[in-house]
């Protein structure tokens, strides 16, 4: 058993059991509390440059599989656990996840009191961490926090987007995605700010064809596909640290075509439209999270999975309703263009991991260009 | 949207008497939804013929009627009341089963009452399986092939169809009455015929075997908005092939990944739109492949049950709540979340610890029973434990159960192991042991590939298992001297090993373990449920055990007193004391006390987190209530509430310096050794029935010589009659005496003379230290020897003298204060031949304080608690004996038809799991409406089958002769008959059991038979005496085999032929 260390910006030092891949990772700390698919949550892009403490105290009993990634390797810096399974028991599983971690270079640390650790995050806020499993001294690895920029600011896009277009062929978990309504025959362009996967499946599961574009395309390219709509995904950091997506995102809504964004898209559609996004204590990361559709009042169970939100203040409401809002702490959650075809929620209507109650937003999605595409 | 106000008095059934398979869960369910209609100013009327419930006591609903829950009654009771809805879905099957009922006979429609909660459509689209799989199959949901048989050929070619193995169920029953697995054709006659007996339509449910298939439950909530959410996901550790009832659960569930859990959430929520569940909570089951992992929906219940109670303690979500709530119109965002108190009723719980609930069987209980496990569930209570992960929570799950077992390895304090090793065709098979036999085979280095496949254990679970058998070796090795071994002691607590345990290992006492762990800082520290893994702060303190690094008990500086459970229910240990435990914690309360509660029963109101002010959910053992008393420093612990449980825990706590209140323990101790007692009452003059005391075998065959046969042997410090019996003649008495000491192993045994004919009176009173206040005298209807607990009882007394009460009053008096009693004390008497004898003191709660409070309405348990801390009866204003207005019976609810095999007669030791209580001003009447409660409805005319002993003939006559009266026709076996003819009765022999067919029991099988009186005596007449029984239970035939219960019968059968029920809430009986 080897030991890993864990340290944190406000000075605590912990130890705890090492497993995945022998190295040193700097990393804000964040917590989720999903019960499942932890698989899902380490692939996830959106989670580039944090470390993830699972509050659910079993982790690595399914193992790894090869259907239910969310991008082609683990994104996360480190892995923070209390107990790690001594086995892997499920019929779909490819390779235990500390194998997967140690191939892929991820280091994680368990038998850590998570309980403790995940009360210190919410109480003092999100921190700096960094984690060693081969070794560093507690100094060392504070030296290395101290370092250390955050992510706040900061372009985490660039390390995560693909480098060039291509269109979404469909993959091993395409057959976990059921279309939501009629099939469309749209063309959707999305543009990858570190897109999870399960959106594509669900767009292509929809009926659409589906170019991903990297990050950086201008409005301009972009439009050349000849979209019936135009995706924006999500992706990890500050989306302040943003500029010229925010000018991409621009461009995009003054050409009038259809626009959907998730997350770090919604929030680029938020600073595009003149609001400012601010840091959550400690973010929303789960699979548990009630939104309120404010037009019906239904309650929908969501996965979430960020750190910033657009402050609703800034929207003019001339402009914007407001369509969804938080029912845990009143944040704002979702919003629709009153004279614009653009519908943009900040938590994960893909889910994976997480409940599906939100797949329908897709189904809007596609309404919505069906509706422009009557109209012209 | 806000509550509905289109309704204004809503009808709730309770479920009734404790049986298996519906229990303690639908009092703690029922209560939590009285409490919250309540509360939003809804009119409640409950109708529940269980007195020993918290949800029967008066001050919960504007009408309580304690009546039996019939058609015949509820209909009575909504002309009374006139309610404009009714919730049937707190009350079990009972209640559905009420609801359908009524809405067939069209009572509801005519008195304008709304189904709230669940309609009748979703009700009968839930109970019936055929309309279920074809409504599931209709919406392209995947269930188990099978389908509906009303006949032999039916389900013949069924069978052909789907293929064996098959399962065979009954539509309509409760707990898995009637379902049976087949193997072959041969088997199928046999198991369809029980299935459609067993069934209230006749009908068997026949189905493809997913046998071994994993299972998962989950518990889910809709409201009228749709808004749906997953309360908890509980994965079965025995896979399919089991009751769920009967199985190993854990929470969240554990071998799944995100996409294969949110199949089974899709499912659900499609499940329940499908049925058309609209508002409230419901479970839906499903099996998986373990190898394909294909998923189908195996049933749906729409209501709370004894998951969504496990559900609620196991997540801090009160279900039954949130489901009354959204039956009255409420949508989940309305309701607050109690625990975080600023988020909301509409989110999914989120787990940061791991629960494991174990059932508790009562096998002991019968000898003769099929102890395998299977489709119909037998167990009668249960324990839930948390801890932070699996092995943790499962330990301190098995510590809870009190089998004298405190490992997995099924060893405990007292208890060595097994010598024989396990082999894999035994692990197919499912026991009550068979967690301890796969841990064993873990531990015997078996490959867990082939437990696995064996016993059906998912292979995650078998990992766990191996890493605690790894932990047990490395201590069994260690040195508490060598440098690791903190860490190795901090990781064995870790993982749940009790200190108990630790000491066996280690070759120390556990006081040395203990001493070492706080030397050595290893000390545990308490979390919150939350709901929320901690993401929000918790407000209330529901608290579990851990070995973290954090404490979050956070005690207050308030005066406080700690109140002990009772564990998990078991026979002679139910629902009865949990309402004593709740009662103290709500007259502490009152005092300005705050309340701590500790229990390990998820069942329970006590386990409710609104019961107490604070809550522990841990188990009943030495260490771990010291630990909450170390924490908490209460200023007294009430041990006297909870039964046996922690009775036995008084002595060790008392000498570790925690402060008991009320009876001393050592009082207590003296009222249960049976030496000491004898001797009291010798100083006293109190007579007891002649008897002797026994530390051996030896001894006791000297006492019951000198004695004479039959004899009662007794043994010390037990409760429910375990191991007691009475003994006819001296072939016997070895075997029983070995069995008593068994249960109560290094005390002696007290053997008396069996008083034969001779009654039996209950006395429960209330003793300050200075006053003794008779609570109320009870009079058993069956003659000495059935066990008071299963005994059918009436209050007042209807047979004996003001004088013999007088004594009994003296006598109680006399003890109280002998005794030094402050609180509750109970007396049990023996009346023969004009002597009045104490059979039994027990200066602690009893099984009919709640019976007795009920009746009298004097809350006896309320006002002992008050009485142990401090309070003086006369500044409580108790000084008087209430007086009691008509006849209330108690009756006792056995469970042999779900126990096939038991031997039926009634005797020393108690097997009964519940009780029903009737009133009325008429004791003919109060009798009649026990048993229709107890679901014997007495027949009005038809034929009655008399079968006396010999000592019975002349007393059975009056009996007969009554009925024949009453226009009953007579059957009587041979020399029964001979008695009567020859003075003249009309009577018809008929032939023994063993004679030529038509013999009684083809006569009862036939249905030719509306009653039966039988009285058996000697070894052959008991063998005959059980298949009459099977057969009258069978056919639903009431069967009396005591001449009194029998007399009281007939009484019951006059009356009820000259009028109807009458019903009455307590409410109005005591205005």
């Amino acid at each position: 058993m080897e030991a890993a260390i864990l340290v944190l910006q406000d000075g605590t030092v912990l130890q705890g059991r090492a497993f995945g891949a022998p190295a040193d990772a700097v990393f804000e700390l964040v917590f989720n509390t999903s019960m499942s698919g932890y698989q899902e949550i380490l692939s996830d892009p959106s989670y580039r440059g944090q470390g993830v403490l699972f509050t659910a105290p079993h982790i690595g009993n399914v193992g790894i599989n090869l259907e239910d990634d969310e991008s082609a390797r683990p994104q996360v810096s480190a892995l923070v656990i209390n107990h790690l399974s001594p086995l892997v028991s499920n019929w779909r599983a490819a390779l235990p996840l500390a194998d997967w971690l140690a191939q892929q270079g991820v280091p994680g640390i368990a038998d850590l009191d998570t309980r403790w650790l995940t009360r210190r995050l919410r109480d003092g806020g999100t921190q700096k961490a960094a984690l060693s499993t081969r070794g560093t001294s507690p100094e060392k690895l504070m030296a290395m926090v101290n370092a250390w920029p955050g992510l706040d600011g900061r372009d985490m896009v660039r390390e995560v987007t693909c480098q060039a277009p291509y269109d979404w062929p469909g993959d091993a978990g395409s057959a976990w995605v059921m279309a939501e309504g009629n099939a469309s025959t749209s063309r959707i362009v999305a543009y990858d700010f570190g897109i999870k996967e399960n959106i594509l499946r669900h767009l292509a599961a929809g009926g659409a064809r589906v170019t991903v574009v990297p990050a950086a395309t201008p409005a301009r390219e972009a439009l050349a596909f000849h979209p019936d709509g135009v995706f924006l995904s999500n992706g990890p950091g500050d989306p302040s640290g943003l500029p010229y997506l925010v000018d991409i995102v621009r461009e995009l809504l003054d050409s009038g075509v259809p626009l959907f964004g998730i997350c770090l898209g919604h929030q680029l559609i938020g600073r595009a439209l003149g609001a400012g996004t601010r840091r959550l204590a400690f973010g929303h990361h789960g699979g548990n999270h009630p939104v309120q559709h404010l037009p019906s009042g239904k309650v929908l169970i969501t996965a979430q999975n960020h750190n910033y939100c657009v402050a609703p203040e800034d929207l003019d409401p001339a402009e914007v309703e407001i369509t969804y809002k938080s029912l845990n702490d009143g944040s704002l959650e979702g919003f629709r263009l009153k004279r614009k075809p653009v519908l943009s929620v900040q938590f994960h209507p893909e889910a994976a991991p997480g409940p599906h109650d939100a797949h329908g937003i897709f189904r809007e999605f596609f309404q919505m260009i069906d509706q422009v595409v009557c109209h012209a | 949207m806000p509550k509905r106000d289109d309704i204004h008095t809503i009808l709730i059934p309770g479920s009734g008497a404790i049986v298996i398979g519906q229990a303690a869960e639908f009092d703690y369910s029922g209560t939590q939804a009285l409490k919250a209609l309540r509360a939003q100013g809804y009119r409640v009327v409950l109708v529940n013929s269980n007195p020993a419930t918290i949800m029967t006591d008066p001050e919960l609903a504007e009408a309580t009627y304690i009546e039996p829950l019939t058609p015949h009654a509820l209909e009575a009771i909504i002309r009374q009341e006139r309610p404009d809805a009714m919730l049937p879905t707190v009350g079990g099957q009972t209640g559905l089963n009420l609801a359908l009922a009524l809405s067939r006979s069209g009572v509801l429609d005519k008195y304008g009452v709304r189904l709230i909660g669940a309609d009748i459509r979703a009700i009968e689209a839930a109970e019936d399986r055929l309309l279920f799989r074809d409504t599931m199959k209709k919406a392209s949901i995947p269930t188990p092939r099978g389908g509906a048989a009303c006949s032999l050929a039916e389900a013949q070619a069924l069978a052909d169809e789907i293929g064996y193995p098959l399962l065979v169920r009954a539509s309509f029953a409760l707990g898995g009455t009637g379902a049976a697995w087949v193997w072959e054709p041969a088997g199928l006659p046999e198991a369809v015929g029980k299935a459609m007996a067993a069934s209230p339509i006749g009908q068997a449910w026949i189905e493809e075997s997913i046998q071994g298939w994993k299972e998962f439950e989950l518990e889910v909530m809709r409201d009228r908005a749709d808004n749906f959410a997953v309360i908890c996901a509980i994965e079965n550790l025995d896979p399919m092939g089991v009751h769920t009832g009967d199985s190993i659960t854990v929470a969240p569930a554990q071998t799944l990944t995100d996409r294969e859990y949110q199949v089974l959430r899709d499912l659900a929520r499609r499940v329940l739109s499908t049925v058309g569940v609209e508002t409230g909570g419901a479970n839906v089951q499903f099996a998986v492949h373990p190898e394909t992992g294909r998923a189908v929906v195996i049933e749906m219940n729409p209501r709370v049950s004894r998951s969504s109670a496990l559900a609620s303690k196991a997540t801090g979500v009160p279900i039954a709540k949130l489901a009354a709530l959204v039956a009255a119109g409420f949508t989940l965002d309305e309701i607050p979340n109690d625990i975080t108190g600023r988020t909301t009723a509409a989110f999914e719980p989120s787990l940061d610890y791991t629960v494991v609930k174990i059932p508790r069987w009562a096998f002991e209980k019968f000898p003769g029973v099929d102890d395998r496990l299977g489709p119909q569930m037998k167990s009668v209570g249960e324990v839930m434990a948390l801890g932070r992960t699996f092995p943790e929570a499962l330990h301190k799950a098995v510590q809870s159960l009190e089998i004298g077992v405190d490992a997995l390895d099924g060893s405990g304090p007292a208890r060595g192991l097994p010598e024989k090793t396990e082999d894999l065709t035994t692990l197919a098979i499912p026991t009550a042991d068979r967690l301890f036999r796969v841990y064993r085979a873990v531990g015997q280095g078996l490959s867990l590939e082939s437990i696995q496949k064996a016993s059906g254990y998912d292979l995650w679970f078998l990992a766990e298992l191996q890493a605690i058998h790894q932990m047990q070796a490395r201590l069994a090795a260690a040195d508490p001297q060598e440098e690791q071994f903190p860490t190795l002691l901090r990781a064995a607590k870790r993982l749940g090993f009790t200190d108990s345990h630790l000491a066996r290992l280690l070759g120390i006492s556990e006081d040395a373990v203990r001493g070492l762990r706080k030397q050595l800082g290893i000390l545990p520290t308490f979390q919150r449920v939350d709901t929320c893994a901690a993401e929000f702060e918790a407000q209330t303190p529901y608290l579990y055990s851990a070995y973290e690094t954090e404490d979050e008990a956070r005690p207050t500086g308030k005066p406080k007193v700690l109140i002990l459970g009772g564990g998990p229910n078991r026979i002679g240990q139910g629902i009865e004391f949990d309402y004593c435990c709740c009662q103290a914690a709500f007259a502490l309360q009152r005092l300005g006390y705050e309340t701590v509660m500790l229990n390990c029963n998820p069942e329970t109101v006590s386990t409710d987190y609104d019961t107490a002010a604070r809550l522990y959910f841990e188990p009943l053992t030495f260490e771990h209530v010291l630990n909450v008393v170390e924490r908490e420093r209460p200023q007294g612990v009430i041990v006297q509430f909870g039964g046996q449980t922690p009775l036995n825990l008084a002595a060790r706590l008392e000498a570790a310096g925690v402060p008991v209140l009320g009876t001393s323990p050592h009082a207590i101790q003296l009222s249960e050794d049976r030496e000491e007692f004898a001797k009291l009452l010798r100083e006293l003059d109190i007579p007891q029935p002649d008897n002797g005391i026994a530390r051996s075998l030896e001894e006791a065959r000297g006492v019951a010589a000198g004695l004479g046969y039959p004899v009662l042997v007794r043994p010390s410090f037990v409760l429910g009659g375990r191991a007691m019996a009475l003994v006819e003649s001296e072939a016997r008495l070895a075997e029983f005496i070995q069995k008593a000491f068994e249960a109560s192993p290094g005390q002696p045994l007290l053997i008396d003379k069996f008083m034969e004919d001779a009654f039996e009176i209950d006395v429960d009173a209330l003793a300050d230290g200075e006053r003794v206040v008779i609570g109320a005298v009870m009079q058993h209807i069956e003659e000495a020897g059935v066990h008071s607990g299963d005994a059918a009882c009436v209050l007042p007394p209807y047979k004996v003298s003001a004088y013999h009460q007088g004594i009994m009053r003296e006598f109680t008096e006399q003890l109280g204060l002998a005794l030094g009693v402050r609180g509750l004390l109970n007396v049990q008497f023996a009346l023969k031949d004009e002597m009045v004898y104490v059979l039994e003191v027990n200066p602690r709660a009893s099984r009919t304080v709640p019976y007795a409070s009920k009746a009298t309405g004097l809350n006896l348990a309320y006002v002992a608690a008050q009485v142990m801390a401090g309070c003086k009866l006369a500044e409580l204003g108790v000084t008087e004996e209430p007086r009691v207005d008509g006849f209330f019976v108690k009756e006792a609810v056995l469970p042999f038809n779900k126990l096939p095999g038991s031997s039926v007669l009634l005797g020393p030791e108690m097997r009964s799991t519940g009780e029903v209580m009737g009133h009325a001003a008429h004791f003919g009447l109060a009798f009649a409406k026990s048993q229709i409660a107890a679901g014997e409805s007495l027949p009005l005319a038809g034929a009655a089958l008399i079968s006396v002993n010999d000592y019975d003939k002349s007393a059975g006559l009056k009996i007969a002769r009554d009925l024949q009266r009453m226009g009953f026709a007579l059957l009587a076996t041979p020399g029964t008959a001979a008695f009567f003819s020859k003075v003249g009765l009309p009577v018809q022999a008929v032939h023994k059991l063993g004679e030529a067919s038509p013999h009684v029991v083809d006569l009862i099988r036939a249905g030719q038979v509306q009653m039966i009186v039988n009285t058996p005596l000697g070894p052959n007449a008991h063998q005959d005496g059980a298949e009459i029984r099977a057969a009258a239970l069978a056919m639903g035939v009431p069967l009396l085999t005591t001449l009194s219960a029998a007399a009281a019968a007939v009484s019951a059968i006059r009356v009820l032929r000259q009028e109807e029920l009458h019903y009455r809430s307590l409410q109005e009986h005591f205005s």
